[in-house]
């Protein structure tokens, strides 16, 4: 039962106006999308706390407008932060789950931080990417063991080997899944526009292929997921590649609920169901209750595309993560997607997305590890997730065996986001991730595009610096290649999996 | 897992030479050869390479093999005699030679695999396996040769030093490489000198492997095991892997090895054919790809290959008159073994020098 319709829970953030300075414009007001400010005789805070999402500080033309950290002060504890009182209090007020939004925000270290790659000295020449070629380029898919020529009369070769589809992008980084629903489809049009320009792949998530993006289906990964929302056989054929999703990193074990009252007619449309009803992804797929399950689907979607596209399989990353990778190559799949426990969400039970899974570096390194050991790990390519943020993140992942790796938070940090992880309320103020038609038509796909457009064309220059830097003027020479990497501060507990030495080793 | 990635990173100096039609040279010439070129080594290994030396045992696998310890030696002995029948065992002749100094015990043996299926053609993966066993498990034991007709060379000093310490001036032979060796990082241990060998193959090497990682991690898949602790072994690897057991031609082996820039492989006046050939060799031998400065010489039963690094970071020339192909780091060593050459070109980056052997002089 629900105690009280406003909450005793005291704000985190509170605004600071400038009253000498405002002109009164109310932009800010206006822009909040969380009912946070409104306008008396002057700018005050309105009837719902500020999320620090900083609308209305990035857009006030007198910069008189500052959020800053609630100053009221409790007193200190180690055990019962005043993060864990107000969550307690906040479940006594609703007897409700308490939900969260983006990746896992709990200090539990990120392990790319304990990584250190090397570089050339002397005895191998570094590469100067601005002279010498610096190959980025990346095929994902399903690889033969071997290649096998044949020789015609006239002396020419042939290649006799039937390759299986491959996805091939210009840099070994796409986008994250993000269904229509979880963002705007402003923000999906953004990502979709900027994979086409930069020669990567967006992913639809589990919620269809909008209508408007048809242009964009040859550069997307389409899911399939538990719901099988928006599945129907041209949204699998124009495809780049299909996926099948039965896992979320901030959410392992968890379905997906996209409330009714968010499903508008565009999304319903989309997601071929009635407007208005819930959208309920189950946990467990229901025709998938095994591994050899998991293979008739990949068959069955093979089938569908003609054995046209790559099939993939994303999985969260758990603790016996090896093992499930390695059944899921055996069962057919051309990639493995592998979401580490910070990977973002649009909504999920908070004690889920903070304690559930392990850090991706770890499941990354023993999946590849376990592949190579079994011979298998030609028959498919590893796709990294999960709190991926900088060009030094991308470079580390390739390093422990990554084919590539997806982005979504430091895309939609790209397009404005500011991290204040409310997602799942529908009202953010960037368009991100909200369906308020008055939101979402914020965010101006031209623009955002180029933002993260711009966000691989940097993260690729950075590549190349690193690669020349290491002596190599190809990614795959980095990939896997694990004595390119030095752990630090790190136990052999950690080190062992990971498969690298310390520094100074 | 292992963590063992300890490699040996060197600078050097290479030659190599090949009589097309099969006619014998004087295991003295490729000696002066190397000697040219001892600014590029440190006196901290040298080592050749000699094909068609052993031509009364031509059939038989030439097991050259170096111990640091007497009980190794029974240990491995033991161990081949289960495994082989061997029809000669001798110490390698050696003479005393200044600049040699604290050799291992230096044996070969010419030897025939056990047949348990009586098909000759399984012998190469029965010998290299017995390579692998011994290297990896017998403690202060290296096979360091183990082709047929053929035999490696190689210890701690300089090369033409180490050239005279094996009597090379008695052998004779159609292919000979050599190889003077700059190490800077690795304490000089006479196995860690090149040539590398698995088989009838050998690899000198003037470079670092700077794929090293994912090159080891890709063998082990195949049963290699890296235990030379240098990353010229993975070379000879990759070369039988490719070669032998995945039946690519020495061409396209190298083209896996060193492939095609994308922006080639993309151009439009390419052949589609050849695109397609080229594009899967790139994608399937991603692991493969050899990066880094490197020349190398690739000798093996037919024939000879000079093959650089894609953007040829290290120094490689050739050269033609008559029968003859010479292959050096530098043209000075060329001009010791052949003062007028028909042709000296500088090959391309990438792309393989390859001399075969005459079909008619081939078994």
């Amino acid at each position: 039962m629900r105690i009280a319709t406003k909450s005793n829970v005291s704000n985190e953030f509170r605004q600071v106006v400038d009253h000498d300075r405002c002109i009164r414009c109310k932009r800010c007001v206006m822009g909040c999308g969380f009912n946070a400010l409104e306008f008396t005789d002057r700018v005050v805070p309105g009837p719902e706390p500020c999320v620090a999402c900083h609308f209305c500080t990035t857009h006030c033309p007198q910069g008189c407008i500052e959020i800053e950290r609630n100053p009221h002060a409790r007193r200190e504890h180690d055990v019962w932060s005043v993060a864990q009182q107000k969550r307690i209090l906040r479940q006594a007020e609703t007897g409700g789950v308490l939900l969260s939004a983006m990746g896992n925000d709990r200090p539990w270290g990120v392990l790319w931080d304990n990584l250190l790659l090397d570089a050339c000295q002397v005895t191998n020449p570094s590469i100067d990417p601005l002279r010498e070629p610096m190959e980025l380029r990346t095929y994902l898919g399903r690889k033969p063991e071997r290649v096998e020529v044949e020789y015609g009369p006239d002396g020419k070769r042939r290649l006799k080997t039937k390759l299986a589809p491959q996805l091939e992008i210009r840099t070994p980084i796409i986008f994250a899944g993000m269904s229509l629903g979880s963002i705007s489809l402003n923000a999906q049009k953004s990502l979709a526009m900027a994979a086409k320009q930069v020669g990567a792949l967006w992913n639809t998530g589990e919620g269809g292929l909008h209508a408007d993006l048809r242009d964009y289906a040859d550069c997307a990964i389409v899911q399939c997921a538990s719901g099988r929302f928006g599945v129907h056989e041209r949204y699998l054929k124009d495809s780049a590649a299909v996926e099948i999703k039965i896992g979320q990193g901030a959410k392992p074990g968890i379905g997906g609920h996209l409330p009714g009252r968010k499903v508008s007619a565009d999304i319903a449309g989309t997601r071929m169901i009635p407007a208005g009803s819930d959208a309920l992804s189950p946990a467990p797929h229901h025709d998938i209750y095994s591994i050899e399950d998991l293979r008739q689907l990949i068959y069955a979607l093979k089938e569908a595309t003609e054995y046209q596209k790559p099939v993939g399989v994303k999985i969260a990353a758990v603790h016996n993560v090896a093992a499930i990778a390695s059944g899921i190559v055996r069962a057919g799949a051309d990639y493995v997607y592998l979401d580490g426990f910070r990977g973002g969400t649009g909504a999920a039970p908070t004690v889920v997305r903070d304690h559930i899974g392990i850090p991706v570096e770890i499941a990354l390194a023993v999946v590849d590890e376990r592949l190579r050991r079994e011979g298998i790990r030609h028959e498919a390519s590893i796709i990294c997730a999960g709190g991926i943020r900088c060009s030094a993140d991308v470079a580390k992942a390739i390093a422990l065996g990554a084919d590539a790796v997806a982005i979504g938070t430091a895309a939609l940090i790209a397009f404005g986001c500011h991290v204040c992880q409310q997602c799942h309320t529908g009202n953010c103020s960037w368009g991100i991730t909200s369906q308020r038609p008055e939101l979402a038509r914020r965010l101006d796909p031209g623009v955002r595009s180029e933002m993260a457009a711009n966000l691989l064309r940097a993260w690729t220059e950075e590549l190349k610096e690193i690669l020349g830097a290491l002596g190599v003027n190809a990614v795959e020479s980095l990939r896997g290649s694990r004595d390119r990497l030095r752990g630090i501060n790190l136990t052999r507990e950690m080190l062992d999996p990971l498969g690298v030495k310390h520094v100074g080793e | 897992m292992s963590s063992d990635w300890t490699k040996e990173i060197s600078g050097c100096g290479l030659a190599g030479l090949i009589s097309r039609s099969g006619a014998k040279i004087c295991g003295e010439v490729p000696i002066r050869a190397i000697a040219n070129l001892r600014e590029r080594g440190n006196g901290l290994g040298g080592g050749f390479a000699g094909y068609g030396i052993y031509p009364a045992y031509s059939s038989h696998y030439a097991l050259h093999v170096m111990y640091y310890r007497d009980a190794a030696i029974d240990q491995t002995e033991d161990f081949l005699r289960g495994r082989f029948a061997i029809e000669k065992r001798e110490t390698i002749p050696t003479r005393p030679t200044e600049g040699i100094s604290d050799p291992p015990r230096l044996r070969r043996y010419f030897a025939l695999p056990h047949r348990t299926t009586g098909d000759p053609s399984g012998d190469p993966d029965a010998v290299m396996s017995a390579v692998m066993h011994v290297n990896e498990d017998i403690d202060g034991a290296y096979v360091f040769s183990s082709g047929r007709n053929m035999g490696a060379f190689k210890a701690v000093g300089f090369a033409e030093d180490v050239g005279r310490f094996y009597r090379l001036d008695e052998y004779e032979g159609y292919t000979w490489t050599a190889h003077g060796r700059f190490p800077t990082n690795t304490e000089a241990w006479w196995g860690g000198a090149h040539p590398f060998c698995l088989l009838d193959y050998s690899v000198v090497h003037n470079g670092e492997i700077s794929s090293y990682g994912i090159n080891r991690r890709y063998l082990e898949q195949y049963g290699y095991k890296c235990t030379l602790q240098t990353d010229t072994e993975v070379m000879v690897y990759l070369l039988d892997l490719l070669i032998r057991r995945h039946g690519l031609t020495i061409e396209t082996a190298c083209e896996a090895l060193a492939p095609r820039f994308w922006k080639t492989i993309d151009r439009p006046d390419l052949d589609p054919d050849e695109r397609e050939v080229l594009t899967a060799l790139r994608i399937t031998y991603a692991s493969a790809m050899v990066n880094g400065p490197f020349a190398i010489l690739f000798a093996h039963s037919r024939g000879l290959v000079g093959f650089n690094d894609r953007i040829k970071l290290r120094p490689m020339v050739a050269a033609e008159k008559g029968d003859m192909l010479y292959i050096a780091s530098e043209e000075a060593a060329i001009r010791v073994m052949c003062d007028s050459p028909d042709r000296v070109w500088t090959p391309q980056a990438g792309h393989p020098v390859v001399g075969w052997l005459d079909e008619s002089v081939v078994n």
